[in-house]
């Protein structure tokens, strides 16, 4: 009896939800290998990843998305992992790499126990898998075309820079640097490091400024960028366009600044949600959709006239999210093509 | 009790009692993992970690400590990565080369008595400055031939485990039966008899220093073949999980009680006890204080089985 009424539960469920083509995946499992967890970021990014795909679980997109996270953030630690999870027969693994290239080995391995294996933010090089990365020289390019916009006279820049030695650091210079020689208008006068934290970015641009001539914009990398108008405010300089990184104290910052004498400005990073859009493009794969093996992430911009609005949304000490949809990542799927 | 076993047997009997009991709960949770692939993927990793155990061990044995482990494997599998394949006569020159540092390294700790704890730390830097300069980018390619002994599949019985028993074999050969074995075991125990017995205690604490080194840099290349390519951070676990695995494998800081099988299972154990944690599906925040309560447990099993033993002794 009881057996017969689950039976009719289920198939009013299926037929309330007709899902003609996400059939294919719904008794697949995916799996998130994470190799750290320890900033804000990385929490939202994980926090964004239960919310969607707990959701998709529900719906019966797939029957499984658990999240692994290693912890201690090392490559063979994480490479373990993976091998674990080709033993508990996930049929996909969506990886945010500790190493692009000391995973490869287990990232091969999965791919010949026939798992399909989607890397994301920290993106691992072996051809098997696919690679959703973002275009940080395109995000350093498009703060210094803003500034072409806003300063048609250009003027001197005040870089920060990230950590030293971290591949992102280097592409988003150089995409600034890019911008840079294509608008001759401007000059960076002064370079500094703030290892992407608000605190170390403040020091950094203190230490530097009593040195500097007059400064129009400051180019960031996010997570610098509430550091560096600090920093002007006490050695009681005009503040200059500081472009932002969708941290809420950044945003919060803005918002204040803007209330009270119409500070204009923008803000870019890439949104932690794009674990959920590796999420979905991996569901795209299982479901056979012939999917290219590098795509891109659009970043997440923020400018004048919607700040309030993501203000609202980013949770205090977070980061500004945006969680993707089947829709996006079928869109970011096609435009690759 | 008339069952007659040797202090050593006793030593090797809980660290073989906690991976049959590990293996068996794995097995329980992940009935997959009981098969030829299933107990590769499950061992591979633990290959490097073994060797690098073992060259653990092998400074152990000397009464001291090598905290440069993990980045002298990472140094490398960084020059694996990079010269071996390309020019291996300049890579093999680098790594011999790396083996004369550590046999230099003993003797300068032996005869300016320096701590090794200290030597080795300040050593550390050196090679993760080094491994940095020859890979400052994460890349690389593995020598074929490393690949294709990491990965190759022996019948019946998967490399992993092959590796682990001829690694045991060797070593505890080269331990427990040679006279090279005997002498730094006795430089552990009693450097001052050893000495007034006419041996010469530099050339053994520089000869352990070099064979600790050749263990470690079969190490370096044996994780590069299961990588595919290096990173200079790429083994820097190793320090501390070497150290482990000799403790859990029945090994003592000091008195040069060592053993080489208690060590390769002892590493094993360590990677088991992490697949383990994993299957259980235990939240990340947790998984390193579990790791701890396994050793912490295992080795309190060991305490008592002293005690029991003393108390034997003592009848």
């Amino acid at each position: 009896m009881n057996i017969r009424k689950m039976l009719l539960a289920s198939v009013a469920i299926a037929c309330a939800f007709p899902a003609a083509t996400l059939a294919d995946t719904s008794d697949k499992k995916i799996a998130l290998s994470n190799n750290y967890a320890g900033n804000s970021w990385r929490q939202a990014m994980l926090t964004s990843w239960e919310k969607v795909t707990g959701e998709a679980v529900k719906a019966g997109v797939v029957s499984a998305a658990d999240a692994f996270t290693t912890a201690e953030n090392q490559a063979t630690e994480q490479a373990a992992q993976i091998q674990n999870m080709i033993l508990q027969g996930y049929d996909a693994i969506v990886l945010n790499a500790a190493s692009p290239t000391a995973l490869n080995g287990a990232v091969k391995e999965a791919c010949d126990a026939g798992i399909t294996v989607v890397s994301f933010d920290g993106i691992v090089t072996e051809p098997c898998a696919w690679r959703i990365a973002v275009d940080f020289k395109e995000m350093g390019r498009s703060e210094i075309e803003y500034l072409a916009k806003r300063l048609s006279d250009g003027g001197n820049l005040l870089e920060i820079r990230g950590l030293a030695g971290v591949f992102v650091d280097d592409a988003i210079s150089g995409g600034i640097h890019e911008g840079v020689a294509e608008n001759p208008q401007f000059k960076i006068a002064g370079s500094v490091h703030g290892d992407w934290a608000q605190d170390v970015a403040q020091r950094a641009v203190a230490g530097i400024l009593p040195s500097l001539p007059e400064i129009a914009a400051v180019v960031t990398q996010g997570g610098d960028g509430y550091g560096a108008a600090q920093a002007f405010a006490a050695a009681k300089r005009p503040t200059p366009i500081i472009i932002m990184g969708n941290r809420q104290d950044e945003l919060a910052w803005w918002k204040e600044q803007k209330d009270a004498n119409g500070y204009e400005t923008m803000s870019v990073s890439i949104a932690p949600g794009v674990s959920t859009l590796a999420f979905w493009v991996a569901q795209q794969i299982l479901d056979g959709k012939e999917v290219k093996k590098d795509l891109v992430v659009p970043f997440l911009r923020i400018d004048q006239d919607n700040l309030e609005a993501n203000l609202e949304k980013t949770p205090q000490g977070g980061v500004a999210n945006v969680e993707y949809t089947l829709e996006d990542a079928q869109k970011v799927i096609d435009s690759a093509k | 009790m008339k069952l007659n076993l040797s202090t050593d047997s006793v030593r090797l009997l809980i660290p073989a009692l906690s991976l049959t009991v590990l293996l068996c709960a794995v097995f329980y949770l992940q009935p997959r993992a009981m098969s030829y692939t299933g107990l590769n993927l499950l061992f591979n990793l633990a290959v490097p970690i073994t060797l690098a155990t073992i060259a653990q061990m092998l400074i152990m044995t000397v009464n001291d400590l090598d905290l440069s482990m993990g980045t002298f494997v990472s140094f490398v599998a960084c020059v694996a990565a990079t010269f071996l394949p390309t020019d291996p006569l300049i890579g093999a020159a680098i790594l011999l080369a790396a083996i004369a540092a550590y046999a230099v390294l003993g003797i300068v700790i032996h005869v300016r008595e320096l701590p090794s704890i200290v030597v080795t730390l300040g050593m550390s830097f050196v090679w993760g400055g080094l491994a940095v300069l020859i890979l400052p980018a994460p890349g690389g390619q593995a020598p074929v031939w490393a690949r294709l002994l990491m990965t190759s599949k022996p019948p019946l019985v998967p490399m992993a485990i092959v590796a682990s028993i001829v690694i045991a074999v060797v070593t505890h050969f080269i331990v427990m039966r040679s006279s090279f074995g005997v002498l730094i075991r006795g430089v552990g125990g009693n450097t001052r008899s050893v000495e007034r017995a006419g041996w010469s205690i530099i050339a053994a604490r520089g000869g352990a220093y070099a064979l600790a080194a050749f263990f470690a840099v079969l190490a370096g290349i044996a994780l590069v073949g299961l990588t595919t390519s290096a990173d200079a951070n790429i083994a820097l676990r190793y320090t501390l999980l070497s150290i482990a695995g000799v403790i859990l494998g029945g090994g003592e800081f000091v008195g040069g009680r060592v053993s080489p099988v208690g060590a390769v299972i002892g590493a094993l154990t360590l990677t088991l006890a992490g697949s383990f944690l994993s299957f259980l599906r235990i939240s990340p925040d947790w998984q390193i204080g579990a790791q701890g309560a396994i050793l912490i447990i295992v080795l309190a099993l060991r305490l008592l089985l002293n005690r029991l033993e003393k108390r034997e002794k003592g009848r």
